[in-house]
């Protein structure tokens, strides 16, 4: 039959020209879905600019990102994992297992994390504090811990409305999570001293299993329905603050700059989240977003090494550039990180 | 018993008669509210989808006149490609941005209360790049005043399609009322028109900034190569292997263990494929990432099941009398076959394929871990110039990723995706029951 000598010819093509074909042309880039759209922008732009194809850039999350780029070297493999955490010292002993042994570690602006709630609903004006009696598990109340059961956020301050507590919090997997622990859960727990009494309750042995007994407690949240854990994207903690009104989500700073027309974004410590106040550390919750470089690629990759410029130039991540239009916080150490992507610096030890 | 031989009324029914009937009358109306809630559903889904997402297919466009300044565009002045291309599209933004201001001026209409700023957040950000790239394409465009049409960005584009209004302006930073006053003034003017969006069919896709620019160009590229490549893989091996099965294989132990595995490999999940592809194609066989030839390997194996049962039960279908027909006036078992029981086959399998083709079609799960989930700007190349090998991603995938981005014009792109997406699967159901019709024999 033809169409069976057809379809084996075409096999047999195909085959051939993929081998023929490794040598990639494109730049791939994999990781973090807060860091996809400041890299979808870049690399639009230079797709546009320069003459080489505009690089490929999936999402799919931080840590699954890092473990692509670590998988090896070889047109294959990613170029690029966007990350909107560090890397972590197992990251990098895997990334030398398979061969990767050195990574340019480039860091190139902050993301601030805010908390909104419908724009047709009261003011919030939060202290870390009062996130903390609100989600967590267990809570300082007159000297005693004692399990949440907190029901209205005037309960424990009246300053804020006398509505029902419920907090859309960042999932376990989520790049943020890792920053709303540390800086709002912590930070409140410690506040309200809930940290004190969870460390004289703890059975450590010493006094950093004791410290790291606390961290756990007070990171702990509550699981009655009055928290909940939203895996999804930012999206979907917008379609759920959309259908109960009363709830109050965890977004990034530019999904919250895209919507304001659906958000009320509420304060910190009495600071108005912008990039002004994000940039100068009065707003106390942001991290720094990364991207790592497969610095065995630089040479091999066309246009990788002019992408990466590009990414950290100052018509791109630079305070008037596009990406701090869109929602990111400049880096003020710019320069430093542009001298390091020109002298191609591999990353140091972890500290 | 007397009793059940007793006589009576034919005309009046006794009461297990009655009873009877009302549990049919019952079990009917369960059947009507099960059909209703199902229809329900789907009606509400498509009203979901068509409501969000016909406003996709229009677009507001501008268009005014803009001197394209040698001193902006060329500074060396010797009209060399490399030399301009110095200047990027950030140059030309500015003269963009000039050339607007300067035609409002121009025309007389006024534009107090919206700075530099938002004045220029009217032109998308698409624009400087076609223009820069028609710019470099001729450079002895230099000099002259040419009209530039372009797309107005996403939200002065949903105050015409209403998803922007007057309320939602007063609370969104990211547009004032006196932009939306400037913008009706530049439609009584001629300077802005809403029309039919072709862009959206061929434009490739867009950054977050640029939801009006995104198009489904390179999903519809990617999705038609796969689908050719899957075609052209499952339908030789789906075939011999059923006829196969079907007309040579012995009867026992061992045919029916396969029977039973295909038959489980068509229920396993689909992202199951996707693993697998991400071992066997892409880590060991070394094909290029997010390439239409991994995804179409993929939904190959997918599919193949499927089409191998689909194929069985058409050549089952074909009455054993026209074998010992065939048989009998002395032709051999594979004239018998390619003779006549495929081609009486041939419309069931072709249905069969066609329906494979539509669920592969849909499918995003397997394709996530290939790669083929990504941000991807470039028209593969043709496919005898290795497109099939290039970057590329597909339909399902584009509403995926746009469904999840931030600017709220992505979520029409998204319902918009998906009406193109429905448009070809309701194609190709109809193709199937036409050639169905068409040729299918009964006996």
């Amino acid at each position: 039959m033809s169409l069976i000598k057809l379809s084996v010819s075409a096999l047999a093509i195909a085959a051939v020209s993929a081998t023929a074909a490794v040598a990639r042309d494109q730049v791939q880039v994999t990781g973090s879905s807060t860091v996809l759209p400041y890299s979808t922008i870049v690399a639009e732009a230079f797709g546009e600019n320069f003459d080489f194809p505009t690089p490929v850039v999936e999402g799919g999350g931080s840590g699954a990102g890092r473990a692509k780029m670590c998988e090896g070297v070889g047109p294959n493999t990613v170029d690029i994992a966007n990350s909107s955490s560090r890397i972590t010292q197992k990251d990098i002993d895997t990334c030398a297992s398979n061969g990767v042994a050195d990574i340019m570690e480039v860091r190139f602006g902050y993301d601030g994390i805010v908390f909104a709630s419908d724009v047709n609903g009261p003011e919030f004006a939060f202290t870390a504090a009062d996130l903390y009696n609100a989600v967590a598990a267990q809570v300082n109340k007159g000297g005693a811990i004692v399990a949440n059961d907190y029901a209205q956020w005037a309960e424990f301050n009246p300053a804020l409305p006398a509505q029902d507590i419920l907090v859309l919090s960042p999932g376990t997997k989520h790049g943020t999570r890792e920053v709303y622990d540390a800086r709002v859960i912590l930070a409140g727990c410690k506040e309200t001293s809930a940290y004190d009494l969870f460390l004289a309750a703890s059975s450590g042995a010493d006094d950093r299993a004791k410290a790291s007994d606390a961290t756990k407690a007070c990171n702990t949240l509550r699981a009655d329905g009055r928290n909940v854990d939203i895996d999804g994207d930012y999206t979907e903690t917008l379609a759920r603050l959309d259908a109960s009104k009363n709830a109050i989500g965890v977004f990034g700073l530019s999904f919250y700059q895209n919507n304001t027309d659906k958000l009320r974004v509420a304060t910190m410590g009495g600071i108005v989240p912008s990039t002004e106040s994000i940039a100068s550390g009065e707003y106390p919750v942001s991290r720094p977003l990364f991207f790592y470089v497969k610095i065995a690629h630089l040479d091999v990759i066309p246009g990788l090494q002019e992408y990466v410029e590009f990414f950290v130039s100052d018509d791109m991540a630079g305070p008037d550039g596009p990406l701090a239009q869109y929602g990111l916080v400049a880096d003020p150490e710019l320069a430093a990180t542009q001298a390091m992507v020109a002298a191609r610096t591999p990353m140091g030890p972890l500290n | 018993m007397t009793d059940a031989t007793a006589p009576k009324s034919l005309l009046a029914q006794d009461v297990r008669t009655r009873r009877r009937n009302a549990a049919e009358a019952r079990f009917q109306a369960y059947g009507i509210v099960a059909i209703s809630i199902s229809l329900g559903m789907l009606a509400i889904m498509l009203w979901t989808i068509f409501s969000d997402g016909v406003s996709a297919f229009r677009q507001t466009t501008f268009s005014f006149p803009v001197t394209l300044e040698a001193e902006r565009l060329d500074p060396k002045g010797n009209r060399i490609r490399d030399e301009m291309a110095k200047v990027t599209t950030i140059g030309y933004t500015n003269l963009l941005n000039a050339s607007f201001k300067a035609h409002l001026e121009a025309r007389g209409i006024p534009f107090e209360g919206v700075d530099d700023k938002a004045l220029a957040a009217f032109i998308s950000r698409d624009t400087p790049a076609r223009v820069r790239d028609m710019v470099l394409a001729d450079p002895a465009m230099i000099g002259q005043t040419v009209t530039v049409t372009g797309f107005t960005t996403g939200r002065i584009d949903g105050y015409f399609k209403g998803r922007v209004t007057r309320e939602t302006a007063a609370v969104d930073t990211n547009i004032s009322a006196a932009q939306l006053d400037l913008a009706d003034r530049l439609v009584d003017a001629g300077i802005m028109r809403t029309g039919f969006n072709w862009q959206f069919f061929t434009n490739p896709d867009a950054s977050d900034q640029r939801p009006e620019a995104s198009g489904l160009g390179v999903a519809i590229i990617g999705s038609a190569y796969m689908m050719i490549l899957v075609a052209l893989f499952v339908l030789p091996v789906g075939v011999a292997a059923s006829i196969y099965l079907e007309e040579f294989a012995p009867k026992n132990r061992w045919t029916d263990l396969i029977e039973v595995n295909i038959s489980n490999l068509a229920a396993v999940p689909s992202i199951v494929f996707g693993i697998l592809g991400l071992a066997v194609f892409i880590n060991f066989a070394a094909f290029p990432q997010s390439s239409p030839l991994v995804g179409a390997l993929v939904l190959t194996l997918m599919t193949l099941p499927t089409i191998i049962i689909a194929t069985r039960a058409a050549i089952r279908a074909v009455p054993p009398s026209i074998r010992d027909a065939a048989l009998g006036v002395g032709a051999s078992k594979m004239q018998m076959v390619f003779h006549h029981v495929l081609p009486l086959a041939a419309p069931g399998i072709l249905t069969g394929t066609i329906l494979g083709l539509a669920s592969a079609l849909g499918e995003t799960a397997p394709l996530l871990l290939i790669g083929m989930v990504a941000f991807v700007a470039n028209y593969p190349a043709g496919p005898f110039e290795g497109g099939f090998l290039d970057p590329a991603s597909a339909l399902p995938v584009q509403v995926y990723s746009w469904a999840s981005r931030a600017d709220p014009a992505f979520i029409e792109r998204s319902s918009g995706a998906i009406i193109v997406l429905l448009a070809f699967l309701l194609v190709m159901n109809i193709l199937a029951i036409v050639l169905r019709r068409r040729f299918e024999r009964r006996w």
